[in-house]
């Protein structure tokens, strides 16, 4: 018997991606190599937070959880996102804490897709979105995402993709890997579009924290006519430094969120205790230390975009998230050609484009996770590696 | 926080760091930062530039004792007088006034334990307005200035398609 014979064809039409050949590179040169390319902070968890999941690990706090998360933890998520972004729900009704906002993610895709319905989905994206699509039996329709536009979602653009099949559109705003914002208004325009439709959207706000000024994060779900029509996904991995904690939430109308508490009982009870009891802490008492760590990634902003435009590069002016997608198409060379040659020629990683969809050829993701320094010697490498390309 | 502070505050973590780079780090105009450190050192906000140095791994290792200070004040003069009289000593590494169960905390830092001793019983303690001294020696640092002595330096992140 050959086991991968019985593989189901779905999980089977997900073909292992560029990127993660990519990423195997990356790591056999992990020694001497300077990355930017991981997606994550590198900061650590604030200590308070870490003290508070200490704190209840000594106080025996092992056990399972509610299963859509402590009460104590909606409340305080609730009185957050009313707080930060204007948004109000109940805690009780419409909301259930996950395994990060990626299972968000995927729990919305399967309460709502059926075999067939379609999914929108703007590229370049989060490289988890269309594989979810695909996995919950979705038909994927991408929308291109593009520099002149700023990255963002053209609502137009957003109108010819919409059909009577369409049951989600998954945003992704501040964006990986572009670092684009949309503003309220230009929210307000895509909003015109969705209102014509009867689909969900699918908000992924887990960089909301992360937005350089004069840019601020506007949530859809702060629309009055879209609150009922919106699933938002946020989590502590980016804003607080969690990754390793595993632990975002998803809010949104009673009767989809009812149906994703029931996907998340089944397939994962509830999210790590520990983690809950860390994540009440974070926004109890660590606004400070968001700020703090938003004002460093802004610095690194800067000097990330200035050396990358210093090495001859086109970049648009990333105000969210913590990535820049500079335009590399001035090297002749295409996004993978431009990673793997840079990586083996300087020693450094950075991401090809079109790892998060079709719409990011051309371009590459830096991230600037990093130390100044580090991020400064990347720059130094950039502008040696481009000045004989660079036409 | 406003332009000087956020350079202040920059420097007095950093303070390699050169107007060029933190112009780059702010978005201000390189000359504009210049100006405003120039300034700063010439009013005398900023008043020194050091590096924060673990001596254990040096082959010098000087100790550091902690020193509570009573003193009377004197008239007109409060504890000013006393205490110049005791951080001129470039032994004394700080000196400050306290509120609380003691007066004076000054902060010594001299080759041996011995001579931090006598330097309290010989230099200090014999002035006339100190009433008495406790000598508090310093066993190991773990953090000073903001900065870890054992930081965790290695990047231990996995390299995920992220």
């Amino acid at each position: 018997m050959n086991p991968e014979s019985l593989l189901s064809r779905r999980v089977q039409s997900i073909k292992p991606s560029a990127i993660r050949r990519f990423f195997d590179l990356v790591n056999e040169m992990k020694e001497g190599a300077i990355s930017l390319s991981i997606g994550e902070p590198d900061f650590v968890t604030p200590w308070a937070i870490r003290e508070a999941g200490i704190d209840s690990l000594e106080h025996g706090h092992t056990h399972y959880s509610p299963n859509q998360g402590f009460k104590d933890l909606r409340c305080e998520i609730a009185r957050y996102l009313d707080r930060r972004f204007g948004l109000r729900y109940d805690p009780d009704r419409e909301m259930v804490v996950t395994v990060g906002g990626s299972e968000a993610i995927d729990l919305a895709l399967r309460a709502l897709v059926d075999p067939g319905d379609e999914v929108v989905v703007p590229e370049p994206c989060f490289v988890s979105y269309l594989s979810c699509a695909v996995l919950s039996d979705a038909k994927v329709v991408t929308v291109p995402c593009v520099a002149e536009d700023g990255f963002k979602l053209d609502p137009e653009r957003l109108r010819a993709a919409l059909t009577p099949r369409t049951k989600a559109v998954v945003l992704g705003f501040p964006s990986n890997p572009t670092g684009a914002v949309m503003t309220r208004d230009e929210l307000a325009r895509v909003v015109e579009v969705l209102e014509g439709s009867d689909c969900i959207v699918i908000s992924d706000e887990l960089y909301a924290e992360l937005t350089y000024a004069p840019a601020t994060h506007c949530s859809i779900a702060s629309f009055p006519s879209m609150r009922d029509r919106t699933v938002v996904v946020n989590g502590f991995s980016k804003a607080y430094a969690m990754t390793g904690w595993r632990i975002g939430y998803a809010c949104g109308p009673a009767p989809i969120l009812a149906a994703m508490n029931k996907i998340h009982q089944y397939a994962i009870m509830c999210s790590p205790t520990t983690a809950q009891y860390a994540a009440v802490e974070a926004l109890r008492s660590c606004d400070e230390d968001v700020r703090a760590m938003v004002e460093e990634y802004d610095r690194r902003r800067r000097v990330v975009v200035d050396g990358v435009r210093k090495a001859g590069l086109s970049c648009f002016d990333p105000l969210g998230a913590f990535y820049a997608f500079p335009d590399i198409r001035a090297t002749g060379m295409d996004s993978t050609t431009f990673a793997e040659t840079f990586l083996s020629e300087e020693k450094v990683a950075v991401v090809p484009g079109n790892a998060f969809g079709a719409a990011g050829e051309g371009y590459v993701r830096i991230c600037y996770a990093y130390s100044i320094d580090h991020i400064e010697e990347a720059m130094h490498r950039l502008q040696r590696f481009t000045e004989k390309r660079v036409r | 926080m406003a332009q000087r502070e956020t350079i202040l505050a920059l420097l007095e973590k950093d303070g390699r760091l050169t107007a060029a780079r933190i112009a780059v780090m702010l978005g201000l105009p390189e000359e504009e930062v210049a100006d405003a450190v120039a300034a700063m050192e010439k009013e005398k906000v900023i008043l020194g530039y050091g590096a924060i140095v673990d001596w254990e791994k040096t082959s010098r290792d000087p100790v550091t004792a902690l020193i509570e200070v009573r003193v009377s004040p004197q008239r007109g003069q409060g504890f000013d007088r006393i205490a110049h009289r005791i951080y001129s000593y470039p032994q004394v590494k700080s000196c400050y006034l306290m509120s609380g169960g003691f007066d004076l905390m000054v902060i010594l830092s001299d080759d041996s334990l011995k001579s931090v001793a006598s330097f309290v019983s010989e230099r200090i303690a014999p002035l006339e307005s100190v009433l008495s001294t406790a000598t508090h020696f310093i066993l190991k640092k773990y953090k000073m200035q903001g900065v870890e002595f054992t930081p965790r330096t290695e990047d231990d992140r996995e390299v995920l398609p992220i």
